[in-house]
């Protein structure tokens, strides 16, 4: 079994309204530091595969059928056998 | 002519295209389950509004892969209409059907009201019995209608005269003011290169009967019917 | 797997069970309970499913009328018949403490709930109406409960694909940590399609449908039974999440199970779940009910047998269907992806019997658990707040050197404002049946393939019932009445929500009976009966119990729907009428909080006898076609109702009044122009039908003064009023927005 964690955020060419009027709640809330903010979506996949490389294989075939719309959504993954896997 | 509601597991607005389409418009009409692979032989197919799939994941996302809508590509491929309202809009873009793709509105709030639309281009089978021009009141109701496109798409379509419906003023001005959702280029409706296929956010359904306020969304359905 | 923990007095205590309570417990099982079997009782005996408070009380209110087809009580809600075979199905809820600890989901799944209740019955929902109230906007607290609440209805209401149609808000600082969310809901059903909450016929199966269970929402009933404290806070868990996608599926798997005559009964899962649903069936039914545990779906891992019987996950259905037709049931379900697992059946006798895994979890009596609950009378005694607040001596009331500003003033307070804000994130206009948008005096919706249209109004003045309950529970009727009248429709029934401090105080339950008192006159007078609702208690933040709420939900019948009425000024040159009788009356109005900073005096007087004839007058008017528009005076009196009168959605009309003289004398300025004086409504008439109106009001004894005429861009009352009414107008629209930035 992998774990799949996938991050999807709109590409830095879309306006982010949501991630906008958070940065400006943080701002009105002292947190002057905060220059940058996007508000994007994270996936947690449970998945088999044979190893790491198919997993990850599977995963992008997924993201770019389903999970994102390329039109305005970018992507990034990470891969990682899962620790304990519980025996059925 | 005769006409196709195809029902999606959340779609709302199935019943009313459905009511305007055989009551009002006294049209053939069938509902097509989602599940269909094959569609019953009609000239227009109705994608109509709701939440298909509880819009979960991203607007249209998961219903553009029902199976009827293999079958609603092929109609479409084979010249003939297809009508994708609200979310039925948000689908067509999914399926690819046409460019672009939807953002959550500028304000982060869902908003239904009567805005003002400007027709953009009267040569479509669509648009025909109206005059460029023309400001048309048609309800709208979505959180995600804010139409995004990239600029070389957009250029493209506006070269092409494939905008047909921009948000305006009542006057027909456009502007930030009359925007109700931050879509490109106020965006609210756009055809194909075809020229077959119409998304639009707004709801001519809901404007096509007198008791309800506005009948501007007859023209609509007058320009296919009666063109 | 079921807990083994012994029953102490403190966990009987921690279940909200008396020594008393525990005792008829004992009696009634013979046995000492499992905690399984405690927490079944305390769920049902809490005052939300068992109203043990309130019972007494609640049996004062009227329930019978001649086109009642399933009176309160019977059922999850009433049912009305409006002729052509249809009738309509209603109620409203409340679901004020989950949505003060979560605003968002607490009031998702508000409306959640009580669409089920309606659909559960073979009704279709077709329209849903929100009684909200909150402390003082201008607070950040306030704002974020504001928006979380009206983001959660619509993200329910839109999905689903029920046009949220009407409803009120007020502002007041009594609701300051503990809001108010009352959903109400109408559906629509066939004669013959009506659906029974009732488990009969032994040995039909029973199913589970729809979500999974999980660790939801545990304990909610009681939960909703306890006064807010600081710690509720750290009660989170107890807030269920809503999926008004799965919802869709079922609502439309329901309505298409109900066509195929393959079920005898059919209950919603909503407070206390299971537990619930099983023996409120059972018991209805004369019958008892066996389930299996194993068999229920869940959705977390781990989970007891307490757990399961008492979770209130959202989206359940429990379907009794007919022996034989098992596979109908399950083909239906399996169409809108739902898995109908069967999970038990009905059983000869009267027991709920819960086993898992082939051992007995729990064996109760159904009625014991649904119907035999303790019912109690409580102390009550006139608060002595009332002495003082009630209190006014007019003399030392200045009246007001500018009425402009007051108006502008009156305009821009958020329970007067405009609420376009709120109603524009709902989808309003879904069905395509909403003849009348929010902002009318009623909703008002249109039946398709009938002349027919239907009229809802919510109301509630809370100021009036903490100063005065029992005229204040009057008007509350009173007002609902007119406003469904005002739109030109006779009023059938109501629904109601009656939300209060905790019961056990004394003055909190002397509120509660005299508010139900003045609702019961009142729904006498109107031939309305009640046909169902729902009671809140314990609605206090830790400063205090809010102000006395009752919330009507008044449903009313239009005939011919091309007799409809607007709110709202339509034609220049119409004549203005003003109609009903003006008093001195400025005591608990909004004018004397606004504008003088205090919430006293007792609340206008209610003639009953006068109301009847001004409805009565109005509906004729209606019917014969001489009323060009209709708008109530309530809150802020003439004045705010004549400039709302003037904001038509369509485009704005002046308004001119010039004939204040033919008012009775010795009125003060600020009583006529703001004042709240019951049984009062701004017409506006043809000029050709002036005669005709006039006779007519004389016919039906009610006073009726031509004050003024439509026209122009300017709101002209006297010599006191001039306001351009594109001014006016954007001080109402901007009201709520500018406080919330947006």
């Amino acid at each position: 079994m992998y774990k799949a964690m996938i991050n999807v955020t709109l590409k830095k060419s879309v306006l982010d309204p949501q991630g906008q009027t958070v940065l400006r709640a943080l701002e009105t809330l002292g947190f002057q530091d905060a220059k940058d903010l996007r508000v994007g979506k994270f996936f947690e996949l449970t998945l088999e595969a044979q190893d790491a490389d198919q997993a990850a294989r599977q995963v992008r075939a997924m993201c770019e059928k389903l999970l994102i719309n390329p039109v305005i959504e970018e992507y990034s993954f990470q891969v990682a056998k899962e620790g304990n896997v519980p025996k059925s | 002519m005769k006409a196709a509601v195809v029902v999606f597991p959340g779609s709302n607005c199935d019943t009313d295209c459905y009511h305007v389409l055989s009551n009002v418009m006294k049209t053939p009409v069938a509902y097509v389950w989602h599940k269909e692979r094959i569609l019953p032989k009609v000239d227009l197919v109705v994608l109509p509004g709701g939440f298909s799939y509880g819009d979960y994941l991203r607007t249209g996302a998961v219903a553009r892969f029902s199976p009827a809508m293999e079958a609603v590509k092929k109609h479409a491929d084979q010249g003939r209409y297809v009508i994708g309202i609200c979310n039925g809009f948000q689908i067509l873009l999914e399926a690819g059907l046409l460019p672009g793709a939807m953002l959550r509105n500028r304000t982060l709030r869902f908003v239904c009201r009567h805005v003002w639309l400007r027709v953009e281009d009267v040569h479509t089978v669509y648009t025909r019995k109206m005059a460029k021009g023309d400001i048309l009141c048609i309800p709208i109701a979505h959180g995600e209608g804010n139409y995004y496109c990239d600029e070389d798409t957009l250029r493209l379509m506006q070269d092409e005269s494939r905008i047909l419906f921009r948000y305006c003023s009542e006057g027909g001005i456009l502007g930030d003011a009359y925007n109700p959702n931050g879509s490109t280029d106020h965006i609210a409706g756009i055809t194909n290169k075809k020229r077959n296929v119409l998304g639009m956010m707004p709801h001519p359904e809901r404007a096509s009967e007198r008791i309800l306020g506005s009948t501007d969304g007859r023209m609509i359905w007058e320009s296919l019917f009666e063109g | 797997m079921m807990p083994t923990v012994q029953v102490t007095p403190e966990l009987v205590r921690e279940h909200g069970l008396t020594q008393e309570e525990y005792g008829r417990i004992l009696a009634i099982l013979g046995r000492t309970p499992n905690l399984t079997e405690l927490g079944m009782f305390s769920v049902m005996w809490s005052e939300h499913c068992s109203y043990k408070n309130s019972k007494p009380i609640l049996k004062l209110l009227p329930t019978r009328g001649p086109n009642l087809l399933v009176r309160a009580g019977e059922e999850n809600a009433g049912i009305v018949d409006i002729g052509d075979n249809l009738a309509i199905c209603f109620k409203i809820e409340s679901h004020n403490h989950p949505s003060a600890v979560e605003p968002f989901q607490g009031a998702a799944t508000g409306v959640g709930g009580i669409l089920r209740d309606i659909f559960t019955m073979g009704a279709r929902p077709i329209l849903l109406m929100d009684s909200l109230r909150f402390g003082d906007l201008d607070k950040p607290q306030t704002r974020r409960l504001f928006s979380g609440v009206v983001a959660g209805i619509a993200h329910y209401g839109n999905c689903i694909g029920v046009p949220t149609v009407g409803g009120e808000i007020y502002f007041n600082d009594s609701y300051e940590g503990n809001p108010l969310v009352n959903v109400m809901c109408l559906g629509i059903v066939h004669r013959d399609g009506i659906v029974k909450g009732k488990a009969t016929g032994t040995g039909n199966p029973v199913y589970y449908v729809g979500a999974p269970t999980g660790r939801d929402g545990l304990g909610g009933a009681a939960f909703a039974s306890r006064e807010l404290t600081e710690e509720s806070h750290e009660d989170r868990p107890a807030v269920q999440v809503g999926d008004p996608f799965k919802e869709k599926l079922l609502l439309e798997a329901c309505l298409e199970l109900i066509q195929t005559d393959s079920i005898v009964g059919m209950q919603d899962m909503g407070a206390a779940g299971l537990t619930c649903s099983t023996c409120e069936t059972a018991s209805r039914a004369s019958s008892g009910i066996a389930i299996d545990l194993t068999k229920v779906p869940r959705r977390e891992t781990g989970m007891n047998s307490y757990e399961v019987m008492l979770s209130e996950s959202q989206e359940r259905m429990l379907v009794i269907a007919k022996k034989g037709k098992e596979r109908v049931v399950e083909e239906i379900f399996e169409k809108w992806d739902l898995h109908a697992v069967r999970i038990g059946e009905v059983t000869s006798g009267n027991l709920v019997r819960v086993t898992e895994e082939g051992k007995v979890i729990a064996e109760i009596p159904a009625k014991a658990l649904a119907d035999e609950g303790p019912v109690y009378v409580r102390e009550e005694c006139k608060p002595e707040y009332l002495a003082s607040v009630q209190e006014l001596d007019l003399s030392q009331i200045r009246e007001p050197k500018d009425f402009n500003a007051v108006l502008k003033k009156l305009l821009d307070h958020p329970s007067i404002a405009s609420k376009a804000w709120v109603w524009e994130q709902y989808d309003h206009m879904v069905r395509t049946d909403t003849v009348f948008y929010p902002g009318h005096d009623a909703a008002l919706i249109r039946i398709k393939d009938t002349s027919k249209g239907i009229a809802v109004s919510t109301d509630g003045n809370s100021l009036y019932c903490y100063l005065d309950p029992f005229e204040g529970g009057k008007i509350a009727v009173a007002e609902a009445a007119r406003n469904v009248v005002c739109t030109g429709a006779k009023p059938l029934a109501i629904t109601n929500c009656l939300n209060f401090g905790n019961p056990m105080k004394p003055e909190i339950f002397w509120q509660f009976h005299q508010v139900v008192n003045g609702m019961t006159a009142a729904c006498e007078a109107f031939e309305t009966p009640v046909t169902g609702g729902n009671v809140s208690f314990y609605n206090e933040s830790p400063v205090a119990a809010i102000y006395p709420t009752p919330v009507i939900g008044m449903v009313g019948l239009l005939e011919d729907i091309t007799k409809r009425i607007p709110s709202f000024f339509v034609r220049e040159g119409d004549l203005i009428f003003l109609v009903g009788e003006t008093f001195n009356e400025i005591g608990a109005s909004h004018y004397l909080a606004i504008e003088h900073g205090l919430e006293k005096g007792l609340p206008p007087r209610l003639d009953l006898n006068r109301e009847i004839a001004l409805q009565k007058f109005l509906l004729e008017a209606a019917d014969r076609k001489l009323l060009v528009s209709a708008h109530d005076l309530s809150e802020g009196g003439f004045s705010v109702a004549l400039a709302e009168c003037c904001f038509s959605p369509e485009g704005g009309l002046g308004a001119v009044i010039d004939r204040f003289d033919l008012l009775p004398a010795g009125l003060r300025w600020d009583a006529v122009f703001f004042g709240e004086s019951q049984s009062r409504v701004l017409i506006s008439v043809k000029p050709d039908d002036q005669e005709q109106i006039i006779c007519l009001a004389g016919n039906d004894r009610v006073s009726i003064y031509q004050v003024g005429k439509v026209g122009g861009d300017h709101l002209i009352m006297g010599d006191r009023v001039k306001i351009a009414v594109e001014q006016l107008a954007a001080i109402y629209q901007h009201a709520i927005p500018r406080r919330i930035g947006g």
